[in-house]
């Protein structure tokens, strides 16, 4: 499998814009309310980016069906199986909406689904937190390369990618501008033409 | 961030308000829970080495380490092989053979936690070290000035008492000034430790005056255990010149909050109406040790694998 080189050359690719993201969101709301019907829902988004998407379904959420729906964020990062492989990770915000998770639909909200152990990590913590009626997934850009069997509820774009690419997403309320970018390492001679290139063996 | 956490003095601001940043969340992840355990440091072990007796620290390290999930290992110097003659260096030989990931040394010779901390692979924490030093205790008198008054920038506090013993002291000193408080200690000339002009506060003989306008005042408790010599004429005299009393209390800023490291001597240093009064927080001290140890432990132990911090 190919690793990127740091430092090595990249192809960005726009996959998603500001308006297809938008639009994307409009779209999961409506698959929330169609699954969930009357249900009451509860949004909890992993921080940082999922905690701004989960403000953003709970707005047109609420826009579509005229009441309030509670949102709130989930910090994952001390139920991580990793820690000791990365460096210390400051903690982000954990907020329970009031009315807690006991009997609720809970619905995760994250902006990039990978290999699934946030969302691992998020189901211990919401054991700690209540117990949830029902506990679904939303993402919006699921690249693949599961390393457990975890699969989303709604989805915005599935993006085929290559182990060592790097998906970004971002959002205006933390980088100024909505947009999702698939960086690639530019392929080698040998990963294009399959020969042996310079210096390589 | 050091890799271990020896001394008030090697936090910079930055690796301190990250310590205490990472308490509050920690708090905040805790609250309102039926089961106050996280599973972050599963599978480590962390050795309590308590050479001097200390019920208080030791129980608040070990109740941090356990909501953490790890291993706790108490290992008190009396009944152990260290009463039979067995030196520091191989108890940290033990140690080091049993794996321990992290070492929370308490001992009553100055500079042993820095001493052990070439001797373990593990992180050490010192908490308290003779006359010298009681980080995790600094931590925790911060978080709980940073709750009650936001920005420690340019906030007056007076530390009162036995300065000459005190490790808490001296830890708060180095601390409070990197987070940019003015400090100014309170002492009788006998119980200021020479040298005190190099620290980052300044020093007052006059209780009134310090305490007039200050935002907190933190009274440290007599050490009678450490009082070999005559430092004070009696208790009583003590208690006039430097004792917190509910008019000494009134002199302070409105919003400004009482704190004691504890144990107290009711009516020594302090009198019961203002130790239970309403602007003490040395309960709330108490509870907010174990999180900021929550949080010094998560810190040093996640990251192992990259050299700690």
């Amino acid at each position: 499998m190919a690793q990127p080189v740091a430092g090595a050359p990249e192809i960005l690719t726009e996959i998603l814009g500001g308006a297809q993201i938008a639009r994307t969101i409009d779209r999961i709301a409506h698959q929330i309310l169609e699954r969930n019907g009357e249900q009451p829902i509860v949004l909890l988004g992993i921080p940082t980016r999922g905690v701004h998407l989960a403000k953003r379904l709970a707005d047109r959420l609420t826009a579509f069906t005229g009441r309030p729906i509670p949102v709130g964020s989930l910090d994952i990062t001390l139920y991580r199986d990793d820690l000791r492989r990365r460096p210390p990770r400051a903690l982000e915000e954990t907020r329970i909406p009031a009315g807690g998770l006991d009997n609720a639909t809970v619905v995760l909200v994250d902006d990039v689904l990978y290999s699934g152990r946030t969302i691992r990590a998020a189901l211990d913590a919401l054991r700690d937190h209540g117990r949830p009626a029902v506990v679904q997934l939303a993402v919006l850009v699921d690249r693949g390369h599961r390393q457990l069997p975890i699969r989303a509820d709604y989805v915005g774009k599935n993006i085929p990618t290559a182990f060592g690419d790097d998906v970004a997403v971002h959002l205006v309320e933390i980088d100024g501008l909505d947009s999702v970018e698939l960086a690639r390492a530019v392929p080698t001679r040998e990963e294009i033409t399959g020969l042996p290139g310079e210096g390589t063996s | 961030m050091p890799r271990h956490l020896l001394s008030a003095g090697d936090l910079t601001r930055g690796s301190a308000e990250l310590i205490l940043d990472t308490a509050e969340r920690i708090d905040q992840a805790m609250a309102g829970r039926e089961v106050r355990k996280l599973p972050t440091l599963r599978g480590r072990t962390v050795v309590n080495l308590f050479f001097e007796d200390s019920t208080r620290t030791r129980i608040s390290f070990e109740l941090a380490a356990k909501r953490l999930s790890a291993d706790v290992i108490n290992f008190s110097a009396k009944g152990s092989s260290v009463s039979k003659g067995e030196s520091l260096k191989d108890t940290a030989w033990t140690l080091q053979a049993m794996g321990a990931d992290a070492v929370v040394c308490r001992h009553s010779a100055s500079g042993a936690p820095q001493q052990l901390s070439g001797w373990v692979d593990g992180h050490v924490i010192n908490a308290g070290d003779g006359t010298h030093e009681h980080p995790t205790q600094a931590l925790l008198d911060a978080f709980t000035l940073r709750r009650h008054l936001g920005r420690l920038d340019g906030r007056r506090i007076v530390v009162v008492g036995d300065v000459l013993h005190s490790r808490v002291a001296r830890s708060n000193v180095l601390l409070l000034s990197t987070l940019g408080a003015q400090v100014t200690l309170v002492a009788p000339p006998t119980l200021v430790p020479v040298g005190v002009d190099a620290w980052p506060a300044q020093v007052s003989y006059d209780l009134d005056g310090a305490l007039t306008g200050a935002d907190a005042v933190m009274m440290l408790r007599v050490q009678r255990e450490r009082m070999s010599g005559a430092f004070f004429p009696t208790e009583r005299e003590y208690s006039r010149g430097y004792g917190l009393d509910e008019r000494r209390r009134a002199l302070l800023a409105d919003d400004a909050i009482v704190m004691h490291p504890g144990p107290m001597n009711r009516g020594m240093e302090i009198t019961p109406g203002v130790a239970d009064g309403v602007n003490s927080v040395i309960v709330e001290q108490v509870a907010n040790g174990v999180t900021v140890r929550m949080a010094v432990l998560y810190l040093l132990l996640s990251g192992e694998m990259d050299g700690g911090l």
